[in-house]
């Protein structure tokens, strides 16, 4: 196990690169179940070890964000990256 | 039926070229993600020989077409909405779920499936093509784009990816000649080997499976494929503005700007032809050794009624041109990006944007494309308030009543006065959507926590010209269907009802004042007078229900009939010297929110599953109608416009 610090993606600004540490999407109070969350999720391709980089973001309140997950772009909402958990640095 | 039941579609009747041919056709399901370039692949396969409309926006149905493969087959060729797995979390991913494992009861059970790939964008993909493997049905892998992969520098592997998948794998290239003729030797091949469906081991994956999967395809990926980690140069550069947090913004209002001044400037020309044909056939009417009330019929009925909905056929074409073309681009998901926060504040999903965007050329293709926003509540609110964006069937009400009673001057020296007002029911039509939705999801919906709003990005992609001219094809072949069909057919009833009884021997009024017409008008006088509706409004409005723009029409109908023989050619000055500025206006206004159009509520039933939500739209916009008109005949004929 890596000892490496870690945040949530959703806290993250433009440009940000690092690699996903774990999908943790207990700790989001998102629109649906979290092991719902955390199977699309899964889909999009945010899976452990996959590096990310946050490319855009919207104008209001810096939301949605555009999130380059290996070679696909996903746009998400900043609470549900915040069950992404990644370390800093890729 | 069982889902193991081996698959066996009714014969089509076809002619079998030899005496091994099968008799009955094969049908091939194509699946995989959303922005694959599946569609253009089906359209490469089938043409336009398809049998279901194709909307624009995002494909929501399966589209069936027929295909005879080299070895001379018949095969039904099945395109379905994409999806990232078959869990199925949207309705539209039901389709795909429901063929894809045979539970359907339709007669489309897949013999083969093909997974077609963005052979640029391979990694979730492969997870898809993991999971197909658990259906039981023969799979293969068709790596379309297999061009614009090359030109990025990635190379595939395609003989160890076939080993690693245990799938046979082939490229193609959907939009150059030839470029499917590796794909349709292994249909034909896959086909010929006949193997039976087996089993489905397929269950629904929990994360833990997921997971896993998705590890296994980033192995194959890494061995296989070399060159994609690369972001597409020409994608970056181009989100940089597009993407931007206020240029974005500003980029895509001038594109809205740009896309309703060219449904009103481009169409002109277009117009002014469809209206001098038709204007030649009445003159060619009035020429014929024929009774009065036949050529009556003819000209008024028949073409002047027609002609008057027809000539909207190149406003309707540019419009569609417009959103198809954003869709083959890529734009529309940044569409959705872009105003994801916008539209969350008034309740909307991000999702909702497309759908929306689709009702301005039509409700009806708008309400199904709402099958992509899962959550059930948000999909709702969407179908509810999709019907209040200003839809190609009111372009000619609006236009004909701005043509009649506003001038024709510019304001602040560059805006056309009339294009302004137009721009402003647009507006209000917009306005309000956002307004009842956002009544719907504080009032109704309170509580809940909204849908999370996911979405792919796909890289930019160079719109193909066949494919949009059979989108456009599609679109213009079902106007003119219905040209010929419901309102044709009103306009006969409407004929019908402004011509019989005939006036009296010695009648002092216009005909028209003695038909039925008349009588129904004048009998619901009482419900419309408030809003400021004359009887010939009244009259216009009820088979106005069977489609928006027969209004017009009507009126034409009408007030040919009422009195000036060259009425039909002039309607806007007919009106303009009948009515006051504040009927107009008020007729405008009822026609923002305006319920009548049993198509929309038609589909609304059937995608909500139920009368419940029909009712709940007819009676919500019938009120909003009442209290728009009623409010603005007040407000005008207190500043002198009665």
């Amino acid at each position: 196990m890596s000892i490496e610090p870690t945040i949530p993606l959703g806290t993250a600004r433009v440009g940000f690169r690092g690699r996903i540490h774990a999908i943790a999407a207990g700790r989001v109070a998102a629109g649906m179940p979290a092991p719902e969350l955390e199977r699309r999720l899964i889909e999009l391709g945010f899976v452990e070890g996959a590096d990310v980089e946050i490319l855009h973001q919207g104008l209001f309140g810096g939301d949605p964000i555009a999130v380059r997950v290996a070679n696909t772009t996903i746009g998400l909402r900043r609470r549900e990256a915040m069950a992404i958990l990644v370390s800093v640095g890729a | 039926m069982s889902a193991t039941a081996p698959a066996v579609a009714p014969s089509a009747p076809s002619v079998a070229s030899s005496a091994v041919a099968p008799v009955v056709a094969s049908v091939v399901a194509l699946v995989g993600n959303p922005n694959c370039g599946k569609t253009a692949l089906f359209n490469a396969l089938t043409g336009s020989r398809q049998k279901v409309a194709n909307y624009p926006g995002v494909t929501v149905e399966k589209k069936v077409g027929p295909l005879t493969t080299p070895a001379g087959r018949t095969v039904r060729v099945v395109d379905l909405p994409g999806t990232y797995s078959l869990r199925a979390r949207s309705p539209d991913e039901e389709v795909t779920r429901d063929i894809v494992l045979g539970r359907t009861r339709s007669d489309v059970i897949p013999d083969l499936i093909v997974c077609v790939a963005d052979a640029s964008n391979l990694r979730l993909v492969l997870r898809l093509v993991l999971e197909l493997k658990q259906v039981g049905r023969p799979v293969m892998l068709s790596l379309n784009m297999m061009d614009i992969a090359r030109k990025r520098g990635i190379e595939i592997d395609t003989e160890k990816l076939a080993r690693e998948l245990g799938v046979p794998v082939v490229s193609s290239v959907a939009v150059r000649r030839g470029g499917t003729d590796a794909l349709l030797a292994e249909i034909d091949r896959r086909l010929a080997a006949a193997q039976a469906a087996t089993g489905t081991v397929w269950t629904t994956p929990d994360a833990t499976a997921l997971r896993r999967a998705q590890k296994e395809a980033d192995r194959i990926l890494a061995s296989v494929v070399k060159g994609q980690g690369k972001p597409d140069g020409l994608t970056t550069r181009v989100d940089a503005v597009l993407l931007h947090p206020v240029a974005g913004l500003i980029v895509l209002l001038a594109i809205l700007f740009v896309m309703f001044q060219a449904v009103f400037a481009w169409a002109q020309p277009g117009m002014d032809a469809i209206e001098a044909v038709f204007h030649f056939l009445g003159a060619l009417v009035e020429r014929l050794p024929l009774p009065d009330l036949l050529k009556s019929f003819l000209k008024d009925g028949l073409i002047g009624g027609v002609g008057s909905v027809i000539v909207f056929l190149p406003q309707i074409v540019i419009l569609f041109f417009f959103i198809l073309l954003l869709e083959d681009l890529g734009y529309m998901a940044r569409a959705a990006f872009l105003m994801d926060r916008i539209m969350g504040g008034a309740g909307l999903h991000g999702r909702a944007f497309i759908p929306l965007l689709s009702s301005f050329a039509c409700a009806i293709p708008g309400v199904m494309a709402t099958r992509v926003i899962d959550d059930r509540r948000d999909r709702l609110t969407t179908i509810l308030v999709a019907p209040l964006m200003t839809c190609s069937a009111r372009i000619p009400v609006y236009t004909l009543i701005i043509g009649a009673f506003i001038p024709d001057r510019e304001v602040w020296g560059f805006v056309g006065l009339q294009g302004l007002v137009m721009f402003g029911l647009y507006t209000v039509g917009i306005a309000s959507a956002l307004a009842v939705s956002f009544v719907v999801k504080r009032i109704i919906w309170r509580g809940k926590s909204g849908e999370p709003f996911m979405l792919e990005l796909p890289d930019y992609k160079l719109p193909q010209v066949k494919s949009v001219a059979i989108g456009l094809w599609m679109r213009a072949t079902i106007f003119l269907k219905r040209a010929g069909t419901i309102i044709l057919s009103m306009m006969v009833v409407i004929w019908v009802l402004a011509s019989f009884p005939q006036p009296p021997e010695g009648a002092t009024e216009p005909a028209i004042n003695y038909s039925l017409a008349a009588r129904i008008g004048t009998a619901i006088q009482p419900l419309t007078a408030p809003l400021g509706f004359n009887w010939q409004i009244n009259v216009a409005l009820i088979p106005g229900m069977a489609a928006r723009e027969v209004a017009v029409g009507s009126l034409g109908t009408i007030y040919a009939i009422s009195g000036g023989e060259e009425a039909t050619d002039k309607i806007a000055e007919t009106l303009g010297s009948q009515w006051s500025l504040a009927t107009a206006l008020a007729f405008l206004a009822w026609y923002v929110y305006a319920p009548q159009c049993a198509p929309t509520l038609a589909v609304i039933r059937r995608e909500t599953g139920g009368w419940r939500w029909l009712w709940v739209t007819f009676f919500y916009m019938l009120t909003l109608a009442s209290v728009a008109a009623f409010l603005t005949y007040r407000i005008a004929v207190a500043f002198g416009g009665g």
